[in-house]
C-alpha cells in the first residue's frame, strides 16, 4: 500500500552524448520531464518543433497507409485481438526497418496516392452513372438532343409535370398561342413527369415555348450532343474504363499488403522519434552542454544515476522534492491488490499527505463483491474464463490485465459465497435431480441459505458495512496522528467513534433490534451505562468541538450542531449495504426462474434439448447483468461509503519519457 | 374464506412486475437512444455505452423477483392454489407496491441519468468508471424497495 516515493534527478552531460543519454532514458521509460531552470543568457532551449512536425506526419502518413491496408486487405483477426497486445519485436528487427525507412515512407505515400486515385475513379463512375440516369426518358429520341433542327424548323425538348396529356399540351397551345404550329411528341411518361419533343418554325420558338411554360414546361437541365441511345452506349464503355482502372488501383494497393508489419514499426519508431525531439525542444542547452531533469521513482534513481556517470561524462544529481511540489504518483502494491489499482485509478490517485487505500480496499472489494454475486457455478465461470484469458495471452496490455485478474480475484471470492449459501446456477441441483432422477437432492448450504432467513443476512450486511466504515474513519485517524494533528483526530475520529459506538450499544439490547433479529442481547447494567455514557459525551463533544475554527462562540455551537446531524449520514452510509443482501437475492432467485422455466418443459428428448437452450441462455443473461451490478455496486460501496471517509484523489498519474508505440514493442532494454 | 383473497394477490405479482418493467422498458430506452447517438458517431465505445444503457433495466429484474417469490407463495407455481383470507391477498398486494412505483419510477430517472452518463463517455471515454456511478446512486433507492418488499412478501404467514 505505498505510493512510490519520486525524486528529482538532473543530468547536466556533453552534447555529443546528447543523443545516447535521452535513447536511453526514453527506452528505460521511468523519467518524467520536468524542467525548473528557466532560459538565460548562458542557457538556451532549441527549437524543435518543426521536425518534430515532420515526424508527426511521418507517423500519421504511415498510420494512414495501415488504415487504407485494412480498408482493401483487411487483417485476419481473432476474436480476442483485443487481448493480444502489442507484438513484441527484437532490436534487430527494429534496426532493420529503420533502415529501410525512407522507402517505406515511400511506399506509405504511393497507397495513400492510390486510395485517393481509386476514390477520383469511384467518384467518376458514379457520376456516369447520374448522367445515364437523366439520359434514359430521352432514350426513345432519335435525333441528338442538342440537335438544331433543320434549316426552318426547331425541336424543343423538356418536361411537362405528371400525367400530362398530349391533349392537354395542343389545348394549352390553342389557348396561348393560336396563330403558331406546333408539333408535339411524348417521348416518354413518368409518373411525375412527361418528356416531349416539340417541333415548330424557328420564328415561332419563343412564343411556343412561353405557352408551354404557362402550363409547367422545363428545359432539361443536362443536354448532350448524341443520339440519347449512342450516348448512353459511351457513358456505359466509360464505366467499364473506370471500373478496370480501379481494379487495377485495388490490385496494387493489395501488393503493398506484405509490407503491412514494416509500416507498423516504421509508424511507431516515428513516434517514438516525434516524442524525443519534444523532450529534446524543452532541454535547456549552451554551447557544450545539455541539462535534463525530471521525476524518477526513488528505487530506480540509483541504477540510473549510476550507469549515466559510469558510462558518460556527465554529472548526475539526485534530491529530495521540495515541500511544496506536487509529484506524479505511481501506485505500488502486492499482486493481489495492484489488481484493484484499476478502480482507484478510476476514482482518483492519491495526492500529496493521502495514503493509497488500494491494498484495504481490495479485500473488501473481493468481499462484498462475491457477497453479491453468489453463486458458487457463476464464480467458478468467471473465475476460470479469467485465468484462461490471462494465461493465453501474455501480451496483452497492462490494464487489461489488471481487470481480468480482478474479475478472477471476485470470481474465487464469489465460489466461496456461493457454497457457504448453497447457490449453484440458483437451484440447478433441486430441479435437474427432481425432473430427471425424481428424487430432490438440494445441495446443502455451509452456512445458511439467504432465501430462508433474509434477515439475518440482512443484519449481516450492515455489520459488514459498520466494520467497512469503521475502516474508513480508522484509516482518517491514522491519518491525523501521522500529521501529527492530534486536536484533528480527537475530535473528527475519536469522538465520532464514541458517539457510534456508543449508540450501537444502546440500540443492541433494544427491542427494536430484538424484533429484527429474534433474538435478545442482554448486556450487564454497567454496559449499558456506559454506553449511554459514551454516546452522550461523544455527541457533547462533537457539539462543542466540531466548529472549533471558529472564534464566535454561537456559531461554533451551531455548526457544531449541524457536524452532529450527520449521524443521519451514518445512518443513510449503513443501510445502503443492504445491497449486499438484495443483488445476492436477485442472482439466485431470478437463476431459480430460469431452472423453474426449464422444468416446466416435458420429460422427453425435445423437452431436454429446450431445456438446456433456456439454460444457457438464460443464464448467460443473468450471469451478465448480475456480474454488471456486482460491480457497478462494489464500486459505489467503495467510492461513497468507504473513500467518502477519508480519500478525495486527484493525484496527478506518472506520465514517462518513454516509447509510446501503438502497435509493437521493442523489447525492453535493461542496465548493464 | 373468500376467493377474492387469491386475486387480490395475484394483483400484487402482476403490479411488481408491470410497473417496474414499465419503468425499466421506458429507462432502457431513454439511455438506448443516447447510446445510439454514441455507436454513430464512434462505434468502438459500443460495450462501454451498451453497459451504461442496461444499468436501469435492474429495475424489471427485481420486480421479476417479488413477482415469482410472491405467485411461488400463493401456489400458482406449484399446482396447488393457497388458500386465502381477503386480508391476506391485500397484505400480499400492499408488500408488493414498494419495488412496483419505486422501480417504475427509479427506472425512468436512471434512464435520463444513464442517458447523460453516455454523454460522459462519448467525451471522456477515461472517466468510464465515474460515469458509471451517477446512475447507479439512483438505483440505491430501487434496490431499498426490493428490500421491504422482499422481507413483507416473505414475512407474510399464508
Amino acid at each position: 500500500m505505498a505510493v512510490l516515493k519520486m525524486q528529482r534527478i538532473s543530468i547536466c552531460a556533453l552534447k555529443r552524448d546528447r543523443k545516447a543519454i535521452l535513447e536511453k532514458l526514453q527506452s528505460l521509460g521511468v523519467l518524467e520531464v520536468n524542467h525548473v531552470i528557466e532560459e538565460d543568457d548562458l542557457f538556451h532551449k532549441m527549437d524543435t518543433a518543426g521536425r518534430k512536425l515532420g515526424f508527426e506526419k511521418a507517423a500519421a502518413l504511415a498510420d494512414q497507409a495501415l488504415e487504407i491496408l485494412e480498408k482493401y486487405v483487411p487483417e485476419k483477426k481473432s476474436m480476442f485481438a483485443a487481448l493480444e497486445g502489442k507484438k513484441l519485436i527484437g532490436p534487430e528487427e527494429g534496426k532493420a526497418v529503420q533502415e529501410e525507412r525512407r522507402e517505406l515512407l515511400k511506399d506509405a505515400r504511393a497507397i495513400y496516392d492510390l486510395d485517393r486515385e481509386h476514390a477520383e475513379w469511384a467518384a467518376n463512375i458514379s457520376k456516369l452513372e447520374n448522367s445515364i440516369e437523366s439520359l434514359t426518358p430521352w432514350l426513345a429520341l432519335d435525333v441528338p438532343m442538342q440537335s438544331a433542327g433543320t434549316e426552318k424548323t426547331a425541336v424543343i425538348l423538356g418536361t411537362m409535370p405528371g400525367e400530362t396529356t398530349l391533349e392537354k399540351v395542343y389545348e394549352v397551345l390553342g389557348e396561348k398561342a393560336p396563330d403558331e404550329g406546333a408539333d408535339v411528341h411524348v417521348v416518354s411518361a413518368e409518373q411525375s413527369a412527361v418528356y416531349l419533343a416539340v417541333i415548330c418554325m424557328r420564328e415561332s420558338v419563343p412564343k411556343v415555348e412561353e405557352a408551354l411554360r404557362s402550363a409547367g414546361f422545363a428545359r432539361p437541365s443536362q443536354v448532350w450532343d448524341k443520339i440519347p441511345a449512342l450516348q448512353k452506349q459511351e457513358f456505359e464503355d466509360q464505366i467499364e474504363d473506370c471500373r478496370q482502372k480501379t481494379d487495377k488501383v485495388e490490385k496494387e494497393i493489395r501488393g503493398f499488403a506484405s509490407k503491412r508489419e514494416k509500416l507498423k514499426i516504421v509508424a511507431d519508431y516515428y513516434r517514438i522519434r516525434a516524442e524525443k525531439y519534444a523532450v529534446l525542444g524543452q532541454l535547456p542547452q549552451s554551447g557544450r552542454t545539455f541539462v535534463i531533469s525530471g521525476y524518477i521513482p526513488q528505487c530506480e534513481a540509483e541504477k540510473v544515476a549510476g550507469y549515466l556517470a559510469g558510462n558518460y561524462d556527465c554529472v548526475v544529481d539526485v534530491e529530495e522534492l521540495k515541500e511544496d511540489e506536487e509529484a506524479p504518483v505511481i501506485l505500488k502494491n502486492n499482486p493481489f491488490s495492484a489488481s484493484m489499482e484499476g478502480v482507484v485509478e478510476s476514482y482518483g490517485l492519491p495526492v500529496k499527505g493521502e495514503i493509497d487505500p488500494t491494498t484495504i480496499m481490495s479485500f473488501f472489494y473481493v468481499f462484498f463483491f462475491g457477497m453479491m454475486l453468489s453463486d458458487a457455478a457463476y464464480g467458478a465461470l468467471v473465475a476460470v474464463v479469467c485465468a484462461v484469458l490471462v494465461w493465453k495471452f501474455p501480451r496483452m496490455s497492462a490494464g487489461m490485465k489488471k481487470s481480468l485478474k480482478l474479475f478472477l480475484y471476485c470470481g474465487i471470492s464469489t465460489v466461496v459465497w456461493g457454497i457457504l449459501f448453497g447457490g449453484y446456477f440458483g437451484n440447478i441441483v433441486d430441479i435437474v435431480s427432481g425432473k430427471f432422477f425424481g428424487r430432490t437432492i438440494t445441495p446443502p448450504a455451509l452456512w445458511f441459505v439467504p432465501l430462508d432467513e433474509p434477515m439475518k443476512l440482512l443484519l449481516y450486511s450492515l455489520l459488514f458495512g459498520v466494520i467497512h466504515l469503521f475502516t474508513g474513519l480508522a484509516i482518517k485517524g491514522y491519518l491525523c496522528v501521522r500529521d501529527g494533528k492530534i486536536m484533528d483526530f480527537f475530535c473528527d475520529v475519536v469522538l465520532w467513534f464514541m458517539l457510534l459506538v456508543g449508540l450501537i450499544m444502546m440500540l443492541l439490547p433494544s427491542e427494536l433490534f430484538a424484533s429484527i433479529a429474534q433474538m435478545e442481547i442482554v448486556f450487564p447494567e454497567a454496559v449499558n451505562t456506559l454506553a449511554k455514557v459514551l454516546a452522550a459525551a461523544g455527541a457533547i463533544g462533537i457539539v462543542l468541538m466540531s466548529g472549533r475554527s471558529n472564534k464566535n462562540p454561537a456559531l461554533r455551537i451551531a455548526l457544531g450542531a449541524y457536524d452532529l446531524y450527520n449521524i443521519t449520514g451514518w445512518l443513510s452510509d449503513v443501510l445502503s449495504y443492504s445491497r449486499l443482501l438484495a443483488l445476492g437475492l436477485a442472482t439466485g432467485v431470478i437463476a431459480s426462474v430460469i431452472n423453474q422455466m426449464g422444468s416446466m418443459l416435458p420429460n422427453n428428448i425435445i423437452g431436454i434439448i429446450f431445456f438446456i437452450l433456456i439454460f444457457i441462455v438464460g443464464h448467460a443473461m443473468n450471469l451478465a447483468i448480475n456480474l454488471l451490478g456486482a460491480y457497478v455496486h462494489t464500486n459505489r460501496l467503495q467510492f461513497v461509503e468507504f473513500f467518502g471517509k477519508f480519500y478525495e484523489g486527484g493525484g496527478r498519474p506518472f506520465d514517462p519519457f518513454k516509447e509510446n508505440t501503438k502497435y509493437a514493442d521493442v523489447k525492453e532494454e535493461t542496465l548493464s | 374464506m373468500s376467493e377474492l383473497g387469491i386475486v387480490y394477490a395475484l394483483l400484487g405479482a402482476a403490479v411488481a412486475v408491470l410497473l417496474s418493467g414499465t419503468g425499466s422498458a421506458i429507462g432502457v430506452g431513454i439511455a438506448g437512444q443516447a447510446a445510439s447517438g454514441v455507436v454513430t458517431e464512434d462505434p468502438s465505445k459500443f460495450a462501454k455505452v451498451l453497459i451504461i444503457q442496461l444499468l436501469p433495466g435492474t429495475q424489471g429484474l427485481y420486480g421479476l423477483l417479488i413477482g415469482f417469490i410472491t405467485l411461488s407463495k400463493i401456489g400458482v407455481l406449484g399446482g396447488g392454489l393457497a388458500d386465502l383470507s381477503i386480508q391476506t391477498g391485500l397484505l400480499i398486494l400492499a408488500a408488493c407496491l414498494p419495488i412496483g412505483v419505486v422501480g417504475l419510477l427509479s427506472a425512468i430517472a436512471q434512464g435520463k441519468t444513464a442517458a447523460a452518463a453516455i454523454g460522459i463517455v462519448a467525451k471522456k471515454p477515461d472517466q468510464f468508471g465515474k460515469a458509471m456511478l451517477f446512475p447507479a446512486m439512483v438505483e440505491t433507492y430501487a434496490i431499498l424497495a426490493l428490500l421491504i418488499s422482499f422481507l413483507s412478501v416473505s414475512g407474510i404467514q399464508v
